[in-house]
Order: structure tokens, then sequence, then C-alpha cells
């Protein structure tokens, strides 16, 4: 990362570079325009951290980005690739190449969690049975669930389990690119600061994309390699280090906040990110 | 990573043997696209009964690698060892080797975890169980419901009339189109298959003997009800229940609010005021619907009909159907709220109780309009 770093921003804002690329996009509602003019690049294998005011459409983005909005204006390329909403789901390759992790985890009630965790693998690959369960199984364990998890119905498990079931589910098909929307959200500190370091390692030896929403300030400060923030209805993006000397007064007030200032202006981690 | 899997080079694994040591040489994209053929690969190499010895793993061509890769190589290593072959690792780059090295350290089962199933005894046992506790807490529901009433009757005042009218609106007034086009095709039906018989005896004047004690005494107010049930009984068990499920009921009991009292008592008022109107502009259709076929088919004027209808039907039939209506009404409701609260946690349970409520409450009407039909023959009404 800090050879790449000093090859200065032009080259790796390439586009094959690039795992996400909007350009231009703008989402309404009526006459409620959420973005406008919003462009962004999400490089191949950092952590982006997304954070915005309550209502600015980080989740509206979101979901433009894995195709389930249709965009007023601008273009949506997802490793190369135009996301199209209005293709069928089943005729793009693209949804194998990303995993998804909800708010609520958005685990299929009817199934257990090791069939919503197999789901995906038996849809999209011919791998045999005996190995999709074994992966499944393995990817349960992988997101620190006990064993006995596996059996058991989403409504059967606390909502930090089901938050890493489903994070189990969206990495089913060891896929290059993962959205996490809020993923620490609602779990205990010592929870929240595990499923960072699960996230931080999965991504380090997956090599992952991960574009995470989030309102943990703790999780920006540990994981992220960059954070966006979406104000104006607009993205910027930089690194933490530039945006704590940011003039925008929202983004002041975020990094500068009473909460903020306990998590941003202490010493640098020795294992955290380099900056 | 995977994305490019397909373009990649596909994995591959060979074996040499030098000195009674093994020696896997593992190259190419162990990747999700191309395991199935890795395993095969390592299927031919037929290892078997070695026991003991050395085995290497030479990961120096490995570019790629992925959870399912890791999870195969692993599976290898484990069997190797199981079979007390000593196994090393060289070659691979750090964070390969690292990753493997953690997948290795994962405990997790071998095969689809099932959930134990029960024998049939114990089925059977927790079956009648849970049958018994329904009925308990159906009975149990069922004096909340009277002692909500009893309070509605001392302070009427109390009684959120803005959701008896609201209700009113839903399941009556919508009800009307659909209820009484059904009526009036029964209407019909039964004129045609009495229209027939009674021309044989040239009695065809009795088809409005036969369509007015049949829709004012019976017909009207059950096929309003058994409608009423599928429409309306399942909608206030899936309000409930999503009401359940959002944790709202919670919330009013949190408030100090009686659910019971806000959410049952103005949804069992409301049906038991609109299904008698229901009913009785059901029965209404009904008729209409034979009086039209009968002077279709055996030409009797729509005035003759009527007449009689005045002369042979008793005000009696007519009474006895109405005072159905609200006991249906008061069924229906009060399953459909019932199975609601039941709702438990998922959205697949908010199904299986809106089937039951239909189910209980048509079930339930029926009975209880036998029962009734016993009771008026033993009265001789």
């Amino acid at each position: 990362m800090a050879d790449e770093r000093k090859a200065g921003e032009r080259d790796l804002d390439a586009d094959d570079n690039l795992a996400i690329r909007i350009r231009g996009l703008r989402n309404q509602f009526g006459p409620h325009v959420v973005h406008d003019k919003l462009d962004l690049s999400v490089r191949k294998g950092e952590i982006l951290g997304v954070v915005g005011g309550s209502g600015t459409g980080k989740s509206v983005l979101l979901r433009s980005v894995i195709g389930l909005n249709t965009p007023a204006q601008g273009t949506v390329h997802v490793f190369g690739h135009e996301v199209k909403p209005q293709e069928r789901a089943a005729d793009s390759q693209l949804q194998s190449k990303w995993g998804v992790l909800f708010q609520d985890g958005a685990l299929f009630g009817s199934l257990t969690v090791t069939e919503n965790v197999s789901m995906p693998l038996l849809e999209h690959t011919n791998l045999p049975r005996a190995l999709v369960y074994q992966l499944a199984s393995m990817k349960i364990a992988m997101v620190g669930l006990p064993p006995n998890a596996g059996p058991k119905y989403p409504s059967e498990l606390s909502g930090g389990m089901r938050k890493r079931a489903a994070l189990a589910r969206a990495l089913a098909m060891d896929p290059a690119l993962v959205f996490l929307d809020e993923p620490t959200a609602g779990l205990d500190p010592i929870g929240a600061a595990a499923f960072d370091q699960l996230i931080l390692r999965l991504q380090r030896t997956l090599n992952l994309t991960v574009y995470m929403i989030t309102h943990d300030l703790d999780s920006l400060d540990t994981i992220c390699d960059r954070i966006a923030v979406l104000v104006d209805k607009r993205m910027i993006v930089d690194t933490q280090a530039n945006l704590l000397k940011s003039d925008h007064p929202w983004i002041k007030d975020y990094f500068h906040g009473p909460r903020a200032r306990v998590v941003f202006e202490r010493p640098p981690r020795e294992n955290g990110r380099t900056e | 990573m995977s994305v490019d899997a397909t373009a990649a080079a596909r994995g591959w694994i060979e074996l040499e043997e030098r000195d009674g040591a093994l020696r896997f040489r593992v190259g190419g994209a162990w990747v999700i696209a191309t395991v199935v053929g890795i395993r095969r690969d390592i299927d031919r190499l037929r290892l078997r009964g070695r026991g003991g010895g050395r085995a290497e793993f030479d990961g120096g061509e490995l570019n790629e690698i992925d959870t399912a890769g890791a999870l195969v190589l692993a599976q290898l290593a484990g069997r190797l060892e199981g079979e007390g072959i000593e196994v090393s690792w060289g070659g691979f780059e750090a964070k390969y080797l690292e990753f493997v090295e953690a997948i290795r350290e994962l405990d997790f089962p071998d095969e689809k975890p099932t959930r134990k199933t029960d024998s049939v005894m114990v089925q059977a046992g927790k079956g009648t169980y849970s049958v018994l506790g329904t009925g308990i807490k159906a009975l149990s529901f069922f004096g909340l419901v009277l002692v909500a009433f009893w309070d509605v009757i001392r302070r009427p005042w109390r009684v959120r009339w803005t959701a008896v009218v609201h209700h009113m609106h839903m399941t009556g007034l919508n009800a009307m189109p659909i209820v009484g086009l059904l009526t009036f095709l029964i209407g019909i039906v039964l004129t045609f298959l009495s229209a027939k018989q009674l021309t044989q005896f040239g009695a065809t004047i009795f088809v409005a003997d036969l369509i007015g004690i049949a829709l004012l005494r019976e017909l009207g107010v059950l096929i309003t009800a058994i409608l009423v049930a599928g429409r309306s009984g399942s909608a206030f068990t899936a309000q409930l229940g999503a009401m359940r499920v959002n944790e709202e009921v919670d919330a009013l009991q949190a408030m100090g609010l009686d659910p019971v009292e806000v959410l049952t008592v103005p949804r069992i008022l409301a049906l038991v005021l609109s299904l008698p109107l229901l009913s009785f502009f059901a029965t209404m259709m009904g008729i209409f619907g034979g009086m039209l076929i009968a002077n279709l088919t055996m030409d009797i004027s729509f005035v003759q009909f009527i007449t009689r209808i005045h002369m042979s039907v008793d005000p009696r039939q007519f009474y006895i159907g109405m005072m159905k209506a609200p006991v249906f009404a008061f069924i229906i409701a009060m399953i459909g709220c019932f199975e609601g609260f039941n709702v438990s946690g998922n959205a697949e349970s908010v199904g299986t109780h809106t089937t039951r409520s239909v189910v209980e409450s048509i079930f339930l009407v029926i009975v209880c309009d036998a029962a009734f039909a016993m009771l008026f023959f033993t009265l001789k009404l």
C-alpha cells in the first residue's frame, strides 16, 4: 500500500485500478434531490468508510451501486462493468462478484444459517453439495460463530450473531468487493472491535475491497484506508488525516465533535492503518 | 480476485516422491471456480495407506487462493496428518500460508449440520401439549376480550371510535362489491338448480319460498361470514402479526396501554357492527339473483316472486339469520386478533398464523352455524 501511495493519486485512480467508479450520479425522489453530480472512485483493495448525516442518502447510494435503484442520471461501473438496474439479475454476472451485508442482516427467515450461507454457492457454482456445506460451515466459523449456530434459524439468534451470519453469507462467494451497511451498529464495543478486526483480517487475506457505511468512529479510525463524506449531495473522499484539517463546516463538526475528539485525537495506534 | 478467476489459469497439484517423502507442488489459481477440478486431481493422486513418512507442500507457483481453495488444501493436509504423515510447508507467499493456517485452525463440522429431530412419541407429546396450550391461551384471550368489553360497556367514551369506523370501512364497506357479487351468483345457481326439479312437479312458484328461506335464514349470513373470515380475519392477523414482529405491541404495553383494548376491541366492535349490515346486503343481492333467474327461466314476475315471499316466508327466518351475524363476527374478529398476537419473531410466522386464523374461523363459523341449526330445531323455530 505504501509503495502505491508514492506513485501519486492520479495513477491510483486510473480506471483499471478502481473497484467502483461513479460519475455524475443524480438521484432524486420527486422534487427532492438526494445526490447531484456525485463522483466516487473506490480503489481495489481499500477499505472505504462512508459517512454522512442521517438522510443524506448513504443507503440510496449503496442501492444505486448494487443496482437496486435506478439513478436519474450518471453511471456506475463496478470492476469496469456498468451496473444496469433494469437488467434482470440473472442475466448479470456482477452479483457474484460482490457481497452485501444489509443493515439488519436480511437473512432468509425460512432457512437455517447454514442454508442461508450455502444459497449463493448452490445458485452460482457447480460445487458438489458436500463441499458447499463445508465451505458454508467454514465461513460460519470464520466470522466467529460457534458450530451449533449453523442449524439455527435467524430468529433464534441474537442481533450480533445475525450480523455475523449475514457477513458469512455476504462472503460466501469469496467476492472481491463487499458492501457493509453499518456492520457494527447494535454491537457491544467488544463485539464491534472484534468485528472490525475480522473485517480487517478478511480484507488483508482475501484482498477485499470494502465499501463500508458506518457511524462507528472507532471503525473509521481503526480499519478504514480512506473516508468518503457525503455532504452537499456529493462525495468528498480523503484520508482521515486530511479530513481532520478540512474547513467544511459539517466535516469539521463531524471530526471535531466531542465524540470524535476522543477517537481521533489519541496517539496513533501501532496496529492501526498507516495514514 | 474470483472476479478474474475464470480468466486465470486453472489451479493444479502435482505429486513427486523423493526418498520416501511426498512433495506436493501446488500452483495456479486455487479459487472457487477451479476447486472442482483440483479436487478431481487430488482424487487421482491415489494417496492411501501410506502410514507415516513426510510430506511437503511447495506453493511457489501459487498465484491466487481464496477460501474454497484454502479449504481444499487444508482438507488435504488434514487427511495426510490423519494418516500419520508429517506435513511441512514451503515456498508459499507468507499471506497465503497465513491464510491456510488460519483456516486450518477453524473448528467447523464437516457435514451440513442438521437439527435433532424428535422421536414420534416426543413429537406426539409436544403436539398434544401445544394444542392444549393453544386452547388455554385462546380461552384466556377470550377472557381478556370479555373484560375489555366490560370496560367498554362501563366507559363507552373510552372506545377508539375513529379506529372502529376505519375498520368498519375496511371490513364492511370495502367488502360490499365482492360479497354482493358472490351471493348474487349463489342466488342464481340455487334458482337454476331448483328450477328443473320444481318444474317437474309444476310447482315453480315455490322457488320463492326456497330462495327466501335459504338465503334469509342460512346462506346469506354464512357466505358473508366465510368471505369476511378470508378477507378481514386474515387481514387482522397479518396486521397484528406484523406489529408483533416490529415490537409495536411491546411498545404499546411499555406505554402502559392494553393491546387488547387498543387493537382488539375496535376490530371486534367494527366487525360485529358491519357483518350484520353486510349480511343483509348480501341476502338481498342473493334474492335479487334468484328473482332474476326465476323471471327469465320460469316466467315468474318480480311482483309474483316478492308477493310469494311475503306470504310464505315468516319474518322469523330473517331474524334467525340476522342474529347469527354478530356471533360469527365476534368469532372471526377474535380468532383473527388471537392468531395475530400469537405471531412470533419472523415473517414466516405471520404467514402460518394467517392461514391458521382463516381455517380456524371458517371452521368455527360452520360449527357454530350447525349448533344454531340444532338449537332452533329443538326450539321448533
